[in-house]
């Protein structure tokens, strides 16, 4: 893994900031990444911008990656049992607490929400508990 | 057309940014929610970063009569805090914790062609549609 960089930390978090804002400003839209698919699997043609989003999302990263990562990002490999499970459970929280960290984090703390506070801090304990049980649970 | 491109661009800033802040390596996301071991700060940058914008640019934004490309703004109406948006937030942050990926890293990190994402967003899309399914069910169902 490369070493702690809070400047890019800082400024990788300000694009995502500016991405939110963009979309905000010109299309009036959240952007939410839980939100973004749920819309994009409908299939609707309302919602087929999403999909937009979603080719933007996969270029943008792929730029950084192959055009401006120092190091390449590293491809640890885990227990496929554990992304299922672990997807499972993320797919089904976000579609119930209506976001995930870009909706309630990005976008619904930018708008001072109330309910998205509480999402956040909820998801940041949970968040933390499991990886405590997990990692040092056990042992 | 306006709003596919408008969709585009806002989709390259932000999964650049994920890739530049380093998101997209669940091991670092998996440091920072490790508060008992070695605690990686990263996502705290990350996330202060964007809502350092969003804090001050939606204000601006939002006392706008309009997007500028749209009639309206789609923002979430309710306000009352209610048991689905905490279980649902508590059961996202314990997935969150198991497989390291939130949405937009998964996402992203396809770019790098490994197959734990793919894996995560079969989940997650399962994992969605049932609890809609399960909704959707409660909701046409007669109260007793």
């Amino acid at each position: 893994m490369a070493p702690f960089n809070g400047l890019t930390a800082l400024l990788g978090g300000g694009l995502i900031g500016l991405s939110a804002t963009v979309l905000l400003l010109l299309s009036g839209r959240i952007a939410g990444i839980s939100g973004m698919v749920n819309g994009a699997i409908t299939f609707t043609k309302a919602e087929t911008w999403r999909w937009s989003f979603i080719v933007g999302l996969l270029l943008g990263a792929s730029l950084y990656e192959y055009g401006f990562a120092v190091q390449p990002t590293p491809r640890s490999t885990f227990a496929p049992i554990s992304m299922l499970v672990g997807g499972l459970l993320v797919g089904w929280g976000t579609r119930m607490g209506n976001g995930c960290t870009s909706g309630h984090g990005v976008c619904g703390l930018g708008r001072l929400s109330g309910r998205s506070l509480v999402a956040v801090l909820t998801f940041l304990m949970t968040g933390m508990l499991t990886v405590f049980v997990i990692r040092h649970g056990f042992s | 057309m306006k709003n596919h491109l408008t969709a585009l661009i806002s989709g390259i800033l932000f999964g650049f940014g994920l890739g530049l802040s380093q998101m997209i390596d669940r091991d670092r996301v998996l440091g920072f929610l490790d508060v008992a071991g070695a605690w990686d700060s990263t996502l705290l940058f990350v996330l202060g970063g964007a809502v350092g914008v969003t804090i001050v640019a939606f204000r601006f934004v939002l006392k706008r009569q309009h997007p500028l490309f749209a009639d309206k703004f789609y923002i979430p109406t309710k306000r009352e805090l209610d048991l689905p948006l905490v279980v649902g937030a508590a059961i996202f942050g314990i997935g969150w914790g198991i497989a390291g990926y939130c949405p937009g890293p998964a996402i992203t990190a396809l770019v790098l062609g490994i197959w734990n994402p793919v894996l995560f967003l079969v989940g997650m899309i399962g994992g969605s549609l049932a609890q809609k399914w399960i909704a959707d069910q409660n909701q046409a169902k007669p109260k007793t």
